[in-house]
């Protein structure tokens, strides 16, 4: 007989069930989702976009910076131009896959050594009724890269936005509210962002690098190397950048910033899932750790694209991450994927040259959901709600909290609460570890990952508790154990004498 | 009367006076008692400190059927100030029924309250809309004990840590303990994968795994491991009393604004090698968490899931603590708070100092809380109450 209250016996509703769930409609996981249907699997797709406007405004799943027009308010309008702008969806259709845009995937759920309740593998998706739990096989996860954030003054101003996200508004939706860019960065992935920009009818009026020399190139769009943003200017929303640089403060008017300097592997469902992940600099930071048919650590789960790792080839051409979706779907061996050049210290450059430079009552919240500087994260400083910004006792330095290992990003997000907002940690997670490795003095590679979490998009409790509670869970619903023995007073107990041992 | 550690009496560089094994709120609170008594006091952690069961709770402070109660309610208000850390106590709770079955079973901590003389308002669903503003008209009743409250776990953890510090502590992160040395019915030393560490008294309090490291001492501690979930919400304005629970849940709206709760099913789990607890990952239980939230504030049920996740709670066969000073070896403090750790930890600190440095508690009777009481347990105590893990 088990114990009444646990979750032995019990269970919740799995609503449909398919052998392949692709998550994410993007160059991989179309490739992976028609490959899957022509080799006779039931293959379900699932793509956020459009994502709802009240979710883009807090820059979710991407950096958006409130730089959209009012176009992101008509879904119907943006699901065509999706269609429209990625042929693979009508191959996709055609090929049998069961298509689904503007439905999220939440979390991503197995058995393991401490859970054994599950009726296998499970995804939490939404839907127009609320919630759901979708059964699946395997599950092929493409869920793409989204860009950086990096804190300056006023980078908290519409229009500073990423790369990824720009791209997608201008291109896909037609949709991004700006004609005059400055991007940030001389990624790959900056200079794709600026030949789309460019010919979306963007006016990218000039690349930044904080570096002596930029990364890449592209003769179309000269760089100004050795200059780093110290602020926005505008009312409203973006109308300048103000650039400090090796011959002074140079002011470029624009309505857009877009942060081109860190592309990060989109992980979050795969690290909530329990996937283990690996710094890779050359792949651009935190991914899955994989095996040669794109297996994560936890059997049935795959990652393919951007999300598996981000690196310059594959950014100029799909087709790498094409082929990375065909064979995860076909679960065969490649071996010698060549990547590139390691981005970490170029990243911690960046980090440390805007946003560690920044200080004073001007500084800039590297976490705007909590609102915490750079060197209230340092400090490891109570959050500003508590009122008791001391200046002894209640502020100690990192290496209070350091011991035989590096700092935690958790335990500093714990005690600051950078991170721990609705964006959840979208626009900070990266700077935080840039500027904890900084502060510690270590590789970047050194700072763990800061946990990610299910739902990992916001969902509110009334979706997330649509499906009524089943019947055995309601009958034996206990607050806390249900052990009868704990409620006891300990006046009604008669002691018992002596020691265990006596 | 076991020989008692006397202030200072240090082995620097090589030890400590007390080694306390487990910085969880129970480790590092009574680290922080005995580093102001002036005793050297070294906390050792496997990871990070309140990495456990104490950073994953709900904050409560109110348990009133405790040996442990008034000196628990005694300690709160003060605590900030005595750690010089904010804690983010806050005082009172309300919980809300919403039929007759929860507002019987709820009335129980009223009584218990009441007997030590703390006071409890019965609340009419007006009374307890008025003081709760995001409840709504599904309420039959409320109870508002005048008593208890909540704080937040991780900054009252890293409070302690820092508080001991201050007063010459030390905590020692990602320490492994390896086994222990003994001479004479006393432990010496502590072996760990940093090396052996001397002692002159030794405090187990490592939650899940006190049963593991009193084994090394042929000391047996009946416990078993469960993991249990919580979800959070986005910030929502503050409402005037945040600890506000019922429905089967429990939990509270933080100072920050966000509403954090769990309850409903456990799921009883295995420590893998080397008492290791696995991956405390969370499930799809986030859903029905978040309806009975819904249905708890159904004004807040707009309001969005940003974080769910499990923490791993040990229990002891009868639920109830074992705070106790061994015969053998006599230097020794087993604590195991059984899953009500986090509200008794000031006074639970308070009782192991006591028993550290006087042999027995100089506050409250513990005797209800002895391993003597399991004396007679079965050999499969844990398959009897059907507390199985049902993980491979």
């Amino acid at each position: 007989m088990p114990d009444p209250f646990s979750i032995a016996g019990k269970s919740l509703p799995v609503h449909e069930r398919a052998q392949l769930l692709v998550v994410g409609a993007g160059s991989a996981g179309l490739a992976a989702a028609i490959e899957g249907a022509r080799l006779g699997l039931s293959v379900l797709l699932l793509d956020e976009n459009p994502v709802p406007a009240e979710t883009m405004g807090d820059d979710i799943p991407l950096l958006y910076g409130q730089a959209m027009s009012g176009a992101v308010r008509n879904p119907g309008a943006m699901i065509e131009a999706l269609v429209a702008t990625e042929p693979r969806l009508a191959e996709a259709f055609e090929a049998g896959v069961d298509v689904r845009l503007g439905t999220a995937v939440w979390g991503l759920y197995a058995n393991g050594p401490s859970v054994g309740w599950l009726p296998g593998m499970v995804a939490g998706i939404t839907t127009p009724e609320g919630a759901r739990l979708v059964g699946f096989d395997r599950a092929i996860v493409a869920t793409g890269h989204r860009d950086m954030g990096l804190a300056f003054p006023g980078w908290d101003k519409p229009g500073v936005i990423g790369a990824r996200a720009a791209v997608q508004l201008a291109t896909r939706y037609q949709a991004l509210a700006a004609r005059r860019a400055v991007v940030l960065g001389t990624t790959a992935e900056a200079f794709a962002a600026a030949q789309a920009l460019s010919a979306a009818g963007v006016e990218v009026v000039a690349m930044v690098e904080c570096a002596e020399a930029a990364i890449a190139a592209d003769p179309a769009f000269p760089v100004l190397t050795r200059h780093v943003p110290i602020r926005v200017e505008g009312a409203e929303a973006v109308e300048a950048l103000v650039l400090s640089g090796p011959d002074g403060d140079v002011r470029l008017a624009c309505d857009a910033v877009v942060l081109g300097v860190a592309a990060i592997p989109t992980i979050d469902l795969l690290d909530a899932a329990g996937c283990k992940t690996v710094f890779d600099g050359r792949r651009g930071g935190f991914v899955p750790l994989l095996d040669a048919a794109q297996r994560t650590s936890i059997p049935g789960i795959q990652a393919v694209g951007d999300c598996a790792g981000v690196w310059a080839d594959k950014t100029r051409d799909r087709r790498i991450a094409e082929a990375e979706g065909v064979r995860a779907a076909r679960l065969e061996d490649v071996s010698g994927v060549e990547t590139g050049p390691d981005l970490a210290a170029y990243r911690l450059g960046w980090v440390r040259d805007t946003v560690l430079a920044q200080d004073g009552p001007a500084a800039p919240h590297v976490c705007r959901c909590e609102d915490v500087t750079a060197r209230e994260i340092l400090e490891v400083r109570p959050p500003r709600y508590l009122g008791v910004q001391r200046e002894t006792r209640n502020d100690r330095s990192l290496a209070s909290l350091l011991g035989q290992g590096p700092p935690s990003p958790d335990q500093v997000k714990r005690l600051t609460r950078a991170g721990m907002g609705v964006c959840q940690g979208r626009r900070c997670r990266e700077q935080v570890a840039a500027l904890l490795a900084l502060g510690a003095g270590v590789d970047l590679a050194a700072i763990p990952l800061a946990t990610h979490r299910a739902p990992v998009r916001p969902l509110p409790l009334a979706a997330l508790g649509a499906t009524p509670e089943p019947e055995a869970m309601a009958a034996h619903w206990s607050t806390w154990f249900g052990i009868p023995a704990q409620a006891v007073p300990y006046w009604e107990i008669t002691p018992t004498e002596g020691d265990a041992d006596a | 009367m076991p020989e008692a550690v006397r202030p200072g009496h240090g082995q620097a560089g090589t030890g400590a006076a007390v080694v306390i094994v487990g910085g969880g709120v129970t480790g590092l609170s009574a680290g922080w008692w005995l580093a102001r008594a002036g005793v050297d006091v070294l906390v050792l952690d496997k990871g990070i400190v309140a990495w456990e069961a104490s950073g994953r709770n709900g904050g409560g402070c109110s348990h009133a059927t405790s040996p442990l109660f008034l000196e628990e309610q005694r300690l709160w208000p003060m605590m900030d100030d005595l750690l010089g850390y904010p804690t983010e106590f806050s005082p009172g709770r309300i919980r809300i029924a919403f039929d007759s079955a929860q507002f019987d079973l709820y009335r129980h901590l009223a009584r218990a309250g009441e007997r030590q003389g703390f006071a409890t308002d019965i609340l009419d669903p007006a009374q307890t809309r008025a003081l709760v503003p995001l409840a709504g008209d599904n309420v039959v009743g409320a109870y508002h004990y005048r008593f208890g409250g909540h704080a937040n776990p991780h900054r009252t953890a890293q409070g302690y840590a820092w508080a001991m510090q201050d007063h010459g502590g030390r905590v020692q992160q990602h320490t492994t303990v390896l086994g222990f040395e003994t001479a004479g019915g006393r432990v010496t030393a502590v072996q760990t994968n940093h090396g052996t560490i001397g002692c002159d008294a030794l405090v187990i309090a490592a939650g899940p795994q006190t049963g593991g490291l009193a084994a090394m001492l042929d000391v047996h501690v009946p416990m078993a491991a469960a993991r249990a979930e919580m979800i959070v919400t986005e910030p929502l304005p503050l409402m005037p009393l945040g600890g506000v629970d019922g429905n089967g849940l429990y939990g509270r709206q933080t100072l920050r604004g966000n509403l954090a709760y769990g309850g409903g099913p456990h799921e009883w789990i295995t420590l893998g090698e080397g008492m290791a607890v696995p991956p405390r990952s969370s499930t799809p239980l986030l859903g029905p968490i978040a309806g009975r939230l819904a249905a708890l504030f159904p004004k807040a049920r707009h309001a969005r899931v940003i974080r769910s996740w499990a923490g791993v709670i040990e229990n002891t066969p009868d639920g109830r603590p074992v705070i106790e000073r061994l015969r053998t070896p006599d230097n020794v403090v087993v604590a195991t708070l059984s899953s009500i750790g986090f509200g008794l930890s000031p006074a639970t600190g308070h009782a192991i100092r006591d028993l550290v440095l006087d042999g027995a508690c100089n506050f409250a009777d513990l005797s209800t809380l002895r391993l003597s009481r399991f004396a007679g347990l079965e050999q499969d105590w844990m398959r009897q109450r059907g507390w199985v893990p049902l993980a491979a």
